[in-house]
């Protein structure tokens, strides 16, 4: 290798370094704001006032989900296996909106705690299975949990 | 013929599943020809230039 | 170089055509829907394709022009440059797809999260350096100022790959990240590794075509050129 190719490889790799810290302390500084959504346990230290529009995600509650008989209001609690939200909202549900599944919603919390939606997103995860092979992974208690999980990226305030 | 159907609608996702599989066709058949429309330019090219360089 | 890969386009056609064919067939008619998904997840077949594909170009292109920077090498530039345009064909699919995917399943056509504002970036990185490229007068320069934004841009792979683990989004975790234990049903998971090969090989053919050109082009001063324009394709 030729000096002069030597020095090349030092600039490109010099110049990859560079922009490879930088672009770190960026992101990290920015580390809330890219972050799509806070978790239930971030609501309940007090990382949003109310009124102030932010977006939760967590776990639909097994069992939480009321729906009005009158129109498309709906309520439910959300979870991050640590602390839980309940929730409000009225309007059409996302078609893999279930009990057990993620979602995230975008709203505020009324004076009370509770967030008033006014956009549910669901979230799917990484598997992918047949009806038959979930069905006896059931059974079999063996379902695969996702890596998604709710709890493992909180933005403390 | 209901298999078709069946096919077709895609459990009730037809517009979602059709619309993609169309949009990634045209997007790639639209490189394809790009590209090999080029590859004949240079060629003709290249001949052309290798003519007139025999007639001087 | 130019002969062999006037040789290999058929073979690599042939056979992109082949499992183009084969992944379609079994992930459209043969794999079963999804439990939560229904067949709305089909779309994965090009989805995930396109994406890998948008990265490993990005990754060809940017190592091609740091090897055209340190060594000059003439057919290094010429790759970088005839990958862009692809790249930035199976960016665009990806976003697309995505989001004829994120509408029925997630709810919304688009959201800002980490994920897909990266590979939007993506998207301006390739549209980028083929702008620095048309807008440039003297080819010398065009071709070290792009090859410098490929290579700082390539930063963004990372970001890209690794947002879903970083931050919280509403795109899903990889499926397959490693090859023991795939989150997906095998009769799934063939199809997409098919999708996978035939976009592969899509791209190899499709670079060659386009080096092949700019080879044509650039050493139009060359006899070997004019000879083997002359005797191969009259």
């Amino acid at each position: 290798m030729t000096p002069k190719r030597k020095q090349r490889l030092m600039m490109v790799c010099l110049m990859l370094c560079g922009v490879g810290v930088a672009v770190a302390f960026g992101v990290n500084a920015f580390k809330q704001n890219i972050m799509l959504f806070h978790s239930p346990s971030d609501v309940a230290a007090g990382a949003v006032k109310p009124g102030q529009p932010f977006r939760v995600g967590g776990m639909v509650i097994d069992g939480s989900v009321k729906r009005s008989s009158e129109d498309l209001a709906v309520t439910f609690e959300l979870t991050d296996h640590a602390k839980n939200i309940p929730v409000s909202f009225t309007g059409i549900l996302p078609d893999l909106f279930r009990e057990g599944q993620g979602i995230v919603a975008m709203g505020a919390i009324d004076e009370e705690g509770t967030f008033i939606a006014s956009e549910v997103l669901a979230k799917h995860d990484e598997n992918y299975m047949p009806p038959e092979v979930a069905e006896a992974l059931e059974k079999a208690g063996k379902m695969p949990g996702t890596r998604a999980n709710f709890d493992s990226k909180t933005v403390q305030p | 013929m209901s298999e078709l159907m069946d096919f077709l609608s895609m459990g009730g996702y037809a517009f979602y599943v059709w619309t993609s599989y169309a949009l990634t066709t045209i997007i790639l058949l639209g490189i394809v020809i790009w590209s090999s429309r080029q590859l004949k330019q240079s060629r003709t090219q290249a001949i052309r230039r290798a003519q007139q360089h025999r007639k001087r | 170089m130019y002969r062999f890969a006037d040789r290999l386009a058929p073979w690599l056609a042939g056979l992109c055509v082949l499992c183009l064919v084969a992944g379609l067939y079994l992930g459209l008619v043969v794999a079963p829907a999804d439990y939560e998904q229904g067949d709305s997840y089909r779309i994965i077949y090009i989805h995930v394709p396109a994406a890998w594909m948008s990265m490993f170009v990005y990754v060809v292109m940017a190592t091609s022009s740091a090897v055209f920077l340190i060594w000059r090498l003439k057919i290094a530039d010429m790759v970088a440059l005839a990958s862009a345009p692809i790249g930035a064909a199976f960016t665009a699919v990806a976003l697309l797809t995505g989001s004829f995917w994120g509408k029925p399943m997630w709810g919304t056509w688009w959201i800002w999260d980490a994920r897909l504002t990266s590979e939007l970036l993506l998207l301006f990185l390739y549209l980028g350096y083929l702008a620095l490229r048309g807008a440039l007068e003297t080819p010398q320069s065009a071709s070290k100022a792009a090859a410098i934004l490929a290579i700082v841009g390539v930063v963004n792979i990372p970001i890209i790959h690794f947002s879903v683990e970083w931050w919280n989004t509403l795109h899903q975790p990889a499926t397959i990240t490693k090859f023991d234990k795939p989150s997906m049903h095998i009769s799934m998971l063939r199809p997409l590794l098919l999708m996978v090969l035939a976009f592969q090989l899509l791209y190899f053919h499709n670079l060659m075509v386009r080096v092949r050109a700019l080879i044509l082009q650039r050493e139009n001063r060359a006899s070997w050129v004019a000879e083997l324009a002359e005797k191969n394709h009259v």
